[in-house]
């Protein structure tokens, strides 16, 4: 038996291998490239045979980086504040109030989670050109706002579900309003649930290309993943490969650090959302 | 229903918190998507250059039929196409394997699950450049495995190494969602049908598929609409060259690039009108219970 | 402290279903009620519309003489106890039982001296420090307690609060509460699913069935004098055994013997609509091995023989099965009855649940005599329940009048 379980043990840690290498190749290749001299860029090998920090330095001295970081930073930022406030009080509702229109919002959210981003490009970008909203925080705040909601909706509708329902009648039998109910009761309980909406969103900001490169175009309000795609060789004539993959490291740091913290809680966050709350 | 006895303030006070608390989710989903994509179908019916702005004109259907048309449209749309075939088939295999791995394995599960987030969470551009500069001759480690030639130079490899960079992206977003499908099959009945004699394939396919097959449509339901968005690697990889764009590509080329806002937004509404068909499609064929479906009843 | 009155009082859903119909209840002020029923009897709705945590479709509901339906919960001054405690899992027990006296902006002395008085009545002062997944199940319902006695509320509502205990410990708490309530007169509405606990409970017993009141009285009147089937069947542990008796010639034949009937229940008999089908409840200690009995009591009743299946000796005495003959009874009330047991009725023309004196040396296989009495039996019409042997609100057997 003991032999067993052993060798199963084995082929799992022969799988598991395997996995995290097919998973962390890609990641490491970009932070190898980032560390390497102009010089040995070229030269096909995985790891870098000389090591620096020239790229780094070189991406940080530019202010195309640096502003399109501050401006990925906030709008990443400000958007999954929003989001997942406006997304909390509509789960709230959802999993715990009873009106009509309930089952329209949870219809409609599910129509937004499926929507075809690409459509909206036209539209908005004439839409926001006439409201000047183009290439202004605002104008990539409210769009991710909208794509992230039904995301925040269904993980916070399914994270409230998991909340005992006599806690909040035993609040207000304790004599708490609605109100009190939510905020001293079910908020605190809800906490992790937001927390983890909050990464889940904040992922999805972060990531955004599309809406990015279709209604920025400026230094105004242009995030990083587009910024990485103008990236053009500053002054110098060598091409911007190390520049490119400096900057990619940079903006992949707080994704690796969220998955490191909370891999368990991104990972029921998602779970949960999908076997529906 | 028809005798309804009048609301109690209790009763009012509760529809009224309910709606107030979803107006502002609702506002913002239904004002940045319904009112763009109406919009969007209005300026399709229009010739709109921003370059000729003086020509702007009434034109009815003029731009479907240009699109329509247009052989570009129909690469692009065989392109999406087969990149959503083919990606959502290999992600589900893929994705199987990968939720069986980290549901069952019996050491490092913590380390498979953390290293499989880094796919799903990393910047789709960032790992794009990866793969490009993983296939830029000279540059790249695996372009050396082929003597230097230069796939994406070239559009049978070009699409590959795209769907590569997709499937390495989206599969272990598949695999959370199976996941969940997977925690859903009893353990005691695993237990049951191994006692009853079946084998571990039958097991899989007796067993947990049948069960998992909620999970299993939701999760091919999301990443087929997904996947047919394709947009930010083919954008990296080959900037659409050699055949290689895809509908979002070239929805945003004729807008951005072309500033032809009446073209685009043709495409924005075909696009729309093709996921909404697959959606149905999805939800017909299997009568799929999306999540969420059954919210409502509280008690 | 105040009396409630529930007046004409409704439920019914949108969908069209009624859960409560039609509730008239008075409770005294400092009064101990309980709401029993089997599952889907209306008794938590009832309980629920008294809280102000569902609302009232028709009717009216005064506590302290003042109408509260539209009063939200906060406003009607009541606490509640939950069959689950609903204990605030980030709070601890201290802050648990302050939370309401927080929300009636109390000053933070107060408070603690009113939360630690409370904590001495139910011997919680050792755990006030603790969080509630730190407690056992009896110390969390005891929490749960606290909470509700801390702010001295006009009345205690109490749902179901010992069903999630085990049997033991939820005897013990049994005198608890009991006691509790007797110390503190507060007004009290307690909702069980459990014959047993609302018998040793209650002031007065509730007994629902279907959204509606079967009957309102104390404990022991319910049993001596169901008003019904329902009630009788309910009511008692084991159950009243009922077997089929057709009316023929003046007398009820029956699987146990020609039942003789007084002039009173045989004046009702001969009405033109009256059943010619009855059945007859005989509860499990009305019976007596035939043996043990003296020629005073033998004349109060009958005999029969039947064999014994199973002897069951509690000690104090014994419980004894038989099988008789005859046809089964049966009414609507009964089904709902078993199904609620979850398992067939023990009754009818199966089984005969007896409990016989200690000494009796009944064995189990033999043929034997046993005696009822015959001024304790029962008759129910079972087109609708009705007890026929109550009379001016008292049973006196088939014999009576």
């Amino acid at each position: 038996m003991a032999d067993t379980t052993t060798r199963a043990k084995l082929r799992w840690g022969l799988i598991d291998v395997i996995v995290v290498v097919f998973a962390l190749v890609p990641v490491l290749w970009i932070a190898s490239l980032s560390f390497k001299t102009p010089a040995t860029l070229t030269d096909g090998k995985f790891w870098p045979r000389e090591w620096t920090l020239d790229n780094y330095r070189s991406i940080f001295d530019t202010d195309q980086f640096v502003r399109a970081l501050v401006n990925s930073i906030g709008i990443a930022l400000i958007a999954t504040l929003i989001a997942v406030v406006l997304g909390a009080m509509a789960a709230y509702a959802i999993s715990r109030l009873d009106f009509p229109g309930k089952r329209l919002l949870v219809g409609v959210s599910l129509l937004i989670a499926m929507f075809p981003q690409v459509s909206l490009v036209s539209p908005l970008f004439e839409i926001e050109r006439q409201l000047g909203l183009f290439d202004t925080w605002p104008g990539l705040i409210l769009p991710y706002i909208t794509f992230a909601l039904p995301l925040a909706i269904y993980t916070l509708s399914a994270f409230f579900k998991q909340i005992p329902w006599d806690l909040e009648k035993a609040a207000k039998m304790d004599g708490a309003t609605q109100a009190q109910a939510f905020r001293r009761v079910i908020a605190p309980l809800a906490a992790p649930g937001l927390f983890t909406t909050a990464i889940l969103v904040f992922i999805f900001c972060w990531n955004d290309f599309l809406f990015a490169i279709t209604l920025t175009s400026t230094e105004r309000a242009r995030t990083v993943p587009v910024a990485l795609s103008f990236f053009t060789g500053e002054s110098q004539f060598e091409d911007p490969t190390g520049a490119i993959c400096a900057a990619a490291v940079v903006i992949t740091i707080p994704i690796i650090l969220f998955v490191l913290f909370f891999q368990r809680r991104i990972v029921s966050g998602l779970t949960s959302g999908a076997v529906k709350g | 229903m028809s005798r309804r006895a009048p609301l109690s303030e209790n009763k009012k006070a509760e529809r009224k918190l309910g709606w107030l608390l979803c107006a502002p989710a609702a506002l913002v989903m239904v004002l940045v998507t319904a009112y763009p994509i109406i919009y969007s179908v209005w300026l399709s019916l229009q010739r709109f250059d921003l370059r000729f702005p003086d020509q702007r004109e009434f034109i009815g259907l003029e731009n479907y039929v240009t699109v329509l048309s247009n052989e570009f449209w129909w690469t692009a749309f065989g392109v999406t196409m087969l990149i959503t075939v083919v990606t959502v088939a290999v992600e589900l295999v893929l994705g199987m394997g990968l939720a069986l791995v980290m549901h069952r394995t019996l050491v490092g599960r913590g380390i498979v699950r953390t290293a499989a987030l880094i796919p799903y969470g990393i910047v789709t551009v960032v790992a794009a450049f990866s793969w490009r500069y993983a296939w830029t001759p000279g540059t790249g480690y695996l372009a050396n495995l082929f003597d230097g030639s230069a796939p994406l130079t070239e559009r049978a490899s070009s699409l590959a190494i795209i769907m590569l960079a997709e499937i390495w992206k989206t599969t272990p977003f598949m695999a959370l969602l199976l996941m969940a499908g997977l925690a859903l099959v009893p353990e005691d009945l695993l237990k049951a049908a191994s006692t009853d004699g079946a084998t571990a394939w039958q097991r899989f396919t007796k067993v947990m598929l049948p069960v998992m097959k909620p999970a299993i449509l939701v999760a091919l339901l999301f990443r087929t609409l997904d996947a047919f968005r394709v947009f930010d690697n083919i954008f990296v990889l080959t900037n659409g060259g050699n055949e290689t764009s895809s509908v979002s590509m070239l929805a945003y080329n004729n807008l951005i690039r072309g500033l032809n806002l009446g073209i685009g937004s043709t495409m924005s509404v075909l696009i729309f009108i093709t996921v909404a068909i697959i959606a149905f499609v999805f939800v017909k064929l299997f009568g799929t219970a999306a999540p969420g479906s059954d919210d409502g009843e509280r008690r | 402290m105040a009396d409630i009155v529930l007046d004409k009082v409704s439920k019914s859903f949108p969908d069209g279903t009624v859960a409560v119909q039609d509730v008239d209840l008075e409770i005294a002020d400092g009064e101990f009620v309980i709401l029993v029923g089997p599952s889907g009897c209306g008794k938590s709705t009832t309980l629920n519309m008294i809280a102000g945590l569902e609302d009232i479709s028709s009717g009216e509901l005064r506590i302290g003489g003042q109408r509260v339906n539209d009063k939200a919960p906060r406003d009607r001054d009541i606490a509640m106890v939950f069959q689950s405690y609903a204990l605030y899992p980030n709070m601890t027990v201290r802050e648990n039982m302050a939370f309401p006296l927080r929300l009636a902006k109390l000053d933070k002395a107060t408070i603690d001296q009113k939360v630690d008085e409370a904590a001495k009545v139910l011997e919680l002062t050792s755990l006030l420090d603790r969080k509630p997944a730190n407690l056992s199940g009896g110390q969390r319902q005891r929490v749960a307690m606290g909470r509700a006695i801390v702010r001295q509320p006009k009345a205690f509502l109490m749902d179901e609060p010992l069903s999630n205990l085990d049997a033991k410990l939820r005897v013990q708490m049994r005198t608890v509460v009991s006691r509790l309530q007797k110390k503190l007169g507060t007004t009290t509405v307690y909702v069980t699913h459990d014959q047993t606990e609302a018998m040793t409970l209650g002031d007065r017993v509730v007994i629902m069935r279907g959204g509606a009141i079967q009957q309102v009285g104390p404990p022991q009147e319910l049993y001596d004098h169901p008003r019904n089937l329902f009630v009788a069947g309910f009511i008692g542990s084991p159950s009243m055994n009922f077997l089929h008796a057709a009316v023929e010639d003046g007398k009820l034949r029956t699987a146990l013997g020609d039942v003789p009937i007084g002039d009173r229940i045989r004046r009702e008999l001969e009405g033109a609509d009256a059943p010619r089908e009855l059945i007859l409840g005989i509860r499990p200690e009305h019976f007596e091995d035939a043996e043990l009995i003296d020629d005073e009591a033998r004349a109060r009743g009958m005999e029969f023989t039947a064999p014994a299946d199973i002897v069951e000796s509690m000690g104090s005495d014994k419980y004894v099965y038989f099988t008789v003959e005859g046809q089964r009874a049966s009414a609507a009330e009964l089904e709902e009855l078993a199904a609620d047991a979850g398992a067939d009725f023990s009754g009818g023309g199966g089984n005969l649940v007896t409990r016989l004196s200690a000494e009796s040396p009944v064995q189990e296989g033999e043929d034997r005599r046993v005696w009822f009495n015959l001024e304790k039996i029962h008759l129910f019409d079972p087109s609708n329940g009705r007890n026929l042997t109550l009379h001016e609100g008292r049973s006196a057997g088939t014999l009576g009048d």
